[in-house]
């Protein structure tokens, strides 16, 4: 009997393990980093994941909401998950502190492909918040031994005072990063361009486009005018990959919220091939 | 069992006869097997699936006349006891609950734990499940149970039921089974399917369960003749099929036309009620909330039906999706018939024409994918 009920309980989909929030950096007001440990020191150590994966954290009695994973490890300071205020789930996790309980399932979705591209040029493209997902393909490529590929990110955000990670860009672009900032609304100190993420793709140089690949994940706007950018610098459809979002209930394929196309975004993506997309994601409103 | 000795006991795919006189036993022998017996039954003006204890219960002389937009019930000049086809219920509506609780959290201390929520319902034998049907728990099938997750109330519903098939003899001008290549047949998918005679039902064994239930039963071998009249009555039925759908390369066809102008000039009529959602078969959408006692120390999950003709289903950072009917009946209709293919192997659409005679304004799928035929883009 009791093999039978606990071989129930591991298939249902829904059973998210208990975590407890070890750490909370504020990035900006309304932005917060999560590391989270499971209470479960089994769990710590048989979870694994890929950049570009996400997971679904469960606020009990509020709800539960799709979030990347930006880093960390599940054994030691805890897998990071930065969270942007928008709603009640939001709202909800930005009252928690250190200590407090919540919990996750997952890693779900498709992955940014590292390996594939191991040899190439990445251009990483990243509106506001949608820098979350890359930070760990920012990582995963400078610690890596990679001496004949380039790493460059193309940041944009509102203000300066919203750029994500910014406390870490110093030690980033230390450990070889070519990373270029755009802002919409500069203030009187700031340095870098003005504009839109797209002005910084049309005006990318030093990278053959033959060998390299790109990683978006921002607002779609932002996305569409990127991969235009791109494609009329002679990169090819096959070399652009996307992350995108749509509403999400259950992660798994059966509630059916996150359709585009054909695709389940929660299965197919969020990580996708832009040639395999692209029909779909051009269709207003689909 | 003495008249019935081994030698005459059914096998698979053995048709035998059971006498309208002892078709209270099978229902009584389900009951004491331990199955709840759905079936069809009149209830508000419509054939529903509900409980069935006695064959009083069937709605015996009565049938139905659909078309787009309508429903009614009629007594028929003979005692037929299934002389109509389906109603606004499907086995969709057990497999896969309207509400059910899928998982809890309960505070512990300083930590919140979740737990399993044990699905009692106990397993039911759906009587009189027509050959479409039997199709749309094939398509289910493939979403909930064969996909990379499963849903584990579905499953146990779903591995526990017993399913008595029945043959249509009949159909409406809204069926169009024949298109889909889903029936009127029952060839598949059932433990026992029947098929109705003036007197007498032909019993088709299906599965190794339905030959152990068919053992039970005082039935004899099916003559010549009895066969012959139960195929001349299926006949009925597929002569009675006169609504068409053609699927000739219809996934391109819909994928390769969705800007086409048929989509706004549907979203006129469309009230976005989403009734052909709810009656469907094989639609599956849901949503889950939160339901929490006042303290919010124990909280249930809850999924509920959903549907993509519900505005905020594709809510997303503050704005919708598909905030125009025109997008949300292009998503039904594609996913349906189109999208389905690519995500299951399968048309998400059995030909069952549930969504034709429940639609409040009659839209009927296959002149709309007919009037896309007529002027792709
Ligand atoms: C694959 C994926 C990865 C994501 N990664 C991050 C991340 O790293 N950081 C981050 O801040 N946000 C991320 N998001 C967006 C995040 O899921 C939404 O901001 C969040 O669901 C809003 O929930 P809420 O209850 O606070 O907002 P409300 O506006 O109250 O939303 C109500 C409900 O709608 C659904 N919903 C609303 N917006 C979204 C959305 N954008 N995506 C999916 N479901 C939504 C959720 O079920 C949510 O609970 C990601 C979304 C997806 C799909
Ligand atoms: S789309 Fe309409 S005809 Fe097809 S299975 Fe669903 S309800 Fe039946
Ligand atoms: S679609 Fe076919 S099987 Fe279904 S009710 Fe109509 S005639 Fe019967």
């Amino acid at each position: 009997m009791s093999a039978l009920a606990s071989a129930a309980i591991a298939d249902n989909p829904w059973l998210a393990a208990s975590v407890r929030i070890a750490d909370v950096v504020t990035e900006f007001a309304g932005v917060a980093t999560y590391y989270l440990q499971f209470d479960e020191p089994a769990r710590a150590t048989s979870y694994g994941y890929a950049p570009g994966q996400f997971n679904m954290l469960y606020v009990p009695g509020v709800g539960e909401i799709a979030i990347s994973i930006s880093g960390g490890l599940a054994s030691r300071e805890g897998l990071a998950h930065t969270v942007r205020v928008a709603g009640n789930v939001t709202q909800s996790l930005a009252r928690l502190g250190k200590g407090d309980s919540l919990a996750l399932r997952g890693p779900y979705g498709s992955a940014w492909p590292l390996d594939e591209t191991r040899d190439a040029d990445i251009v990483l493209v990243a509106g506001g918040i949608g820098l979350a997902p890359l930070r760990a393909v920012v990582e995963a490529r400078l610690d890596g031994p990679s001496p004949r590929a380039s790493t460059t990110l193309l940041y944009g955000a509102r203000s300066p005072d919203v750029l994500l990670y910014d406390r870490e860009f110093a030690g980033w672009t230390g450990r070889g990063l070519h990373l270029q900032c755009t802002v919409d609304r500069p203030h009187r100190l700031w340095v870098g361009h003005v504009g839109a993420v797209p002005l910084l793709v049309d005006r990318l140089s030093g990278i053959a486009p033959a060998n390299c690949a790109l990683f978006l994940c921002g607002p779609e706007v932002m996305m569409r005018y990127s991969v235009r950018s791109a494609l009329a610098r002679g990169v090819r459809k096959e070399q652009i990959w996307v992350s995108l979002e749509r509403n999400m209930q259950c992660a798994v394929g059966l509630c059916g919220h996150c359709q585009l196309g054909p695709a389940f975004v929660c299965q197919d993506g969020p990580v996708f091939r832009y040639d395999k997309i692209e029909p779909y994601l051009d269709v207003e409103d689909l | 069992m003495t008249q019935h000795d081994r030698e005459s006991s059914p096998s698979m795919h053995e048709t035998r006869l059971l006498d309208k006189q002892d078709f209270q036993k099978l229902v009584d022998l389900l009951w004491d097997q331990g199955y709840r017996v759905l079936g069809p039954t009149v209830s508000q003006a419509a054939i529903v699936f509900g409980e069935i204890r006695a064959i009083d219960d069937l709605p015996r002389g009565w049938t139905d006349e659909q078309s787009g937009g309508e429903y009614r019930l009629k007594r028929r000049e003979d005692d037929a006891w299934f002389g109509f086809v389906v109603g606004p219920h499907s086995p969709k509506q057990h497999f896969f609950p309207s509400r059910v609780t899928v998982v809890a959290a309960d505070r512990d201390g300083d930590a919140w734990r979740m737990r399993d929520v044990p699905d009692d319902e106990p397993p039911v034998a759906l009587l009189g499940v027509r050959a479409c049907d039997l199709a749309a728990i094939a398509v289910q099938d493939r979403t909930f149970m064969h996909a990379r997750y499963s849903d584990p109330i579905y499953r146990r519903r779903r591995e526990q039921a017993l399913i008595i098939a029945v043959n249509c003899t009949q159909a409406a001008s809204t069926c169009f089974c024949t298109s889909m290549n889903t029936g009127p047949r029952c060839s598949s998918g059932f433990d026992l399917a029947l098929t109705e005679l003036p007197d007498c039902f032909t019993v088709e064994v299906g599965s190794p369960q339905g030959a152990a239930l068919a053992a039970l039963l005082p039935t004899r071998p099916a003559d010549p003749q009895a066969l012959r009249q139960a195929e001349i009555a299926r006949q009925h039925a597929v002569d009675d099929i006169s609504k068409q759908l053609d699927t000739n390369d219809l996934r391109d066809l819909l994928l390769n036309n969705l800007e086409h102008p048929r989509w706004s000039e549907v979203a006129t009529r469309c009230l976005s009620c989403t009734n052909c959602t709810m009656v469907c078969p094989t639609c599956f959408c849901s949503s889950v909330k939160e339901v929490s006692d006042l303290d919010v120390e124990h909280v249930e999950r809850v999924r509920e039906w959903d549907t993509c003709f519900n505005w905020d289903f594709s809510y997303l950072n503050g704005g919708v999706v598909r905030d125009q009917i025109r997008s949300r009946y292009r998503q039904w209709l594609t996913h349906k018939l189109a999208s389905w293919v690519d995500q299951f192997g399968v048309s998400g659409c059995v030909g069952c024409g549930r969504c034709i005679t429940w639609c409040p304004v009659g839209i009927d799928l296959t002149e709309e994918v007919a009037a896309i035929r007529e002027t792709p883009v």
